[in-house]
C-alpha cells in the first residue's frame, strides 16, 4: 500500500476511534465539557438549541412585561417584576452556555435580530387581560418546567448546569401564576370569566410548545441518541396534560377540548387534535405578535447602543487614569493628592 | 475593546453559611466593577451570597481534559486514602 493510502486509512481510523470514544462517554452518562472533542453536528445542534432557548427567555419577558404597569396590586407588580427579571437572567445563563461552544454573543444576537434564529412559538401570542399573566405562569412555565427538568441531565455540561440553575428559579414562576388563577377562579363572576377566557386562549398554543408530533420532528433522533433530549415531544406533552388537567379541575375551569377524556386503562388523559397548521404559521412568522416582538427587540438593541458604548468608554477612561497615576513619579503623585 | 467585545468573567459566590466561594457562571463586562454589579444582578437575586469574586476568564489556567487520566491516576489507585478502606469493629461505636 502506498504511504498516502496508509495515511488516509490511519486518518479514517483515528476519526472513527474518536467518534467511538465520544459515543462511549455519552453511553456512560459522562458529561461533555467545552474543551472535549465533539462531533461537529453535536456542537452545531447544541448551539442551535441552547441559543434558541436563550432567545425564547428574552422574548418571553415581553408578553409579561406588558402587564407590569397594570398589575392589580403592589404584591402582584413586585412578583411580576421579579419573574421578568428572572427570565432575563435565564437568557444570560443560556447565552453563556452557548458561547462555550465557540460562538460569540454578537453572532447569536445577530441571528436572533435578523430572524435567522427561532424562538419558542408561545411568545408570539398576546397578553390581553390580567388573567393571561396567571395562565402564562401556570401553563407556559408549567410546560417549560416539564421540558427543562430532563434537560438538567443533558450530556453537555454547561447546558445541564444552566438548566439546574434555571429549574431552581422557575418553581416560583408556576406557583405565582397558579395563585393568580386560584384568586380569579374564586372571585367575582367577571373574574372567573376572565380566567376561563385566558385558559381558552392559551391551552392549545401551550400544547404546541412541546413541538411537532414525534414522527415529524426533524432534529429529534440525533438529539435523543446524544442524550441532549431525554424524552420525545409527545411523551412530554402527555406528561404535561396528565399533570395539568386536575389543576384545571381544581379551579372549576373547563379545558377547551371536547375530546378530552380520561383513559382508565392507560391512566392518561386523551386529548384532541392539535392544529399543526397554526403552529407552522406562527413558527414561520405569521402569528399574532411575531412582528411586534421582533420590532421591540430590534428597537431595544438599537436604543441601548449608547449604554454599551458609554460602558466601554468609561472603562477606557478609568484604565487611562489608572495608567497615568502609575506612570507619575511618587513626589509628583503626592503633589497631585 | 469595541462596543461589543467585552471580556468574559467567571463568577464565584460564597453563601451565607460560610463555605468556600463556588463557581456559579460567567458574564461579559467592560471591567471589574461592572462585572461585580452584573454578577450581583445575575447570580445573587435570591440573596444567595455574602461575597462575590469575579475573575477574568483569561486569567484561569485549566488542566487539559486530554491529560485527565494521566493527571488523576496516581490518586485513583490509592484507595487507602478513603475511610472505607479501614475496618474498625462495630462495638467500638461510631468512628
Amino acid at each position: 500500500m502506498s504511504i498516502k493510502a496508509l495515511d488516509s486509512r490511519n486518518a479514517a481510523t483515528i476519526a472513527a476511534d474518536r467518534e467511538a470514544r465520544f459515543e462511549a462517554r455519552i453511553g456512560a452518562e459522562e458529561k461533555i465539557e467545552p474543551n472535549d472533542w465533539m462531533p461537529e453536528r453535536y456542537r452545531r445542534t447544541l448551539i442551535r438549541q441552547i441559543s434558541q432557548h436563550a432567545h425564547s427567555e428574552i422574548v418571553g419577558m415581553l408578553p409579561e412585561g406588558n402587564w407590569i404597569t397594570r398589575a392589580p396590586s403592589l404584591k402582584r407588580k413586585a412578583a411580576l417584576l421579579a419573574k421578568v427579571q428572572d427570565e432575563g437572567g435565564h437568557g444570560l445563563y443560556l447565552y453563556a452556555a452557548a458561547e462555550t461552544l465557540g460562538v460569540s454573543r454578537d453572532a447569536l444576537i445577530d441571528q436572533f435580530l435578523t430572524g435567522t434564529a427561532k424562538y419558542a412559538s408561545i411568545f408570539n401570542y398576546p397578553t390581553l387581560t390580567w388573567a393571561d399573566i396567571g395562565a402564562i405562569g401556570w401553563l407556559v412555565d408549567g410546560a417549560a418546567i416539564m421540558n427543562q427538568v430532563p434537560l438538567c441531565r443533558c450530556s453537555y455540561g454547561p447546558y445541564a448546569r444552566a438548566m439546574l440553575r434555571i429549574c431552581k428559579e422557575e418553581s416560583f414562576h408556576q406557583r405565582q401564576g397558579y395563585e393568580i388563577m386560584v384568586v380569579l377562579a374564586r372571585g367575582t363572576p367577571g373574574q372567573r370569566a376572565m380566567a376561563q377566557d385566558a385558559l381558552n386562549r392559551w391551552w392549545w398554543p401551550v400544547l404546541m410548545m412541546f413541538g411537532p408530533p414525534d414522527q415529524e420532528s426533524q432534529h429529534s433522533d440525533a438529539s435523543m441518541a446524544w442524550k441532549i433530549k431525554r424524552f420525545t415531544n409527545d411523551e412530554l406533552r402527555q406528561k404535561f396534560v396528565d399533570a395539568t388537567v386536575p389543576q384545571a379541575h381544581y379551579l372549576n375551569l373547563t379545558i377547551p377540548d371536547r375530546s378530552l377524556k380520561f383513559n382508565a386503562a392507560t391512566g392518561h388523559w386523551e386529548f384532541g387534535q392539535i392544529n399543526w397548521d397554526e403552529f407552522k404559521r406562527v413558527i414561520a412568522g405569521f402569528g399574532p405578535c411575531n412582528a411586534e416582538r421582533m420590532r421591540v427587540r430590534r428597537a431595544a438593541h438599537a436604543e441601548g447602543a449608547w449604554v454599551r458604548e458609554a460602558a466601554a468608554a468609561f472603562a477606557r477612561k478609568r484604565r487611562a487614569a489608572a495608567a497615568a497615576v502609575e506612570a507619575t513619579p511618587p513626589r509628583a503623585q503626592a503633589a497631585l493628592g | 475593546m469595541t462596543e461589543t467585545s467585552w471580556p468574559l468573567w467567571e463568577v464565584f459566590i460564597r453563601t451565607r453559611n460560610g463555605g468556600s466561594h463556588r463557581h456559579v457562571g460567567s458574564l461579559h463586562a467592560v471591567d471589574a466593577t461592572m462585572a461585580l454589579h452584573h454578577a450581583r444582578d445575575a447570580y445573587a437575586r435570591r440573596g444567595e451570597g455574602v461575597s462575590i469574586w469575579v475573575v477574568p476568564s483569561a486569567a484561569i489556567t485549566a488542566s487539559d481534559p486530554g491529560d485527565r487520566d494521566l493527571l488523576f491516576e496516581p490518586a485513583a489507585s490509592k484507595i487507602y486514602r478513603h475511610p472505607t478502606f479501614y475496618e474498625v469493629p462495630d462495638d467500638v461505636g461510631h468512628m
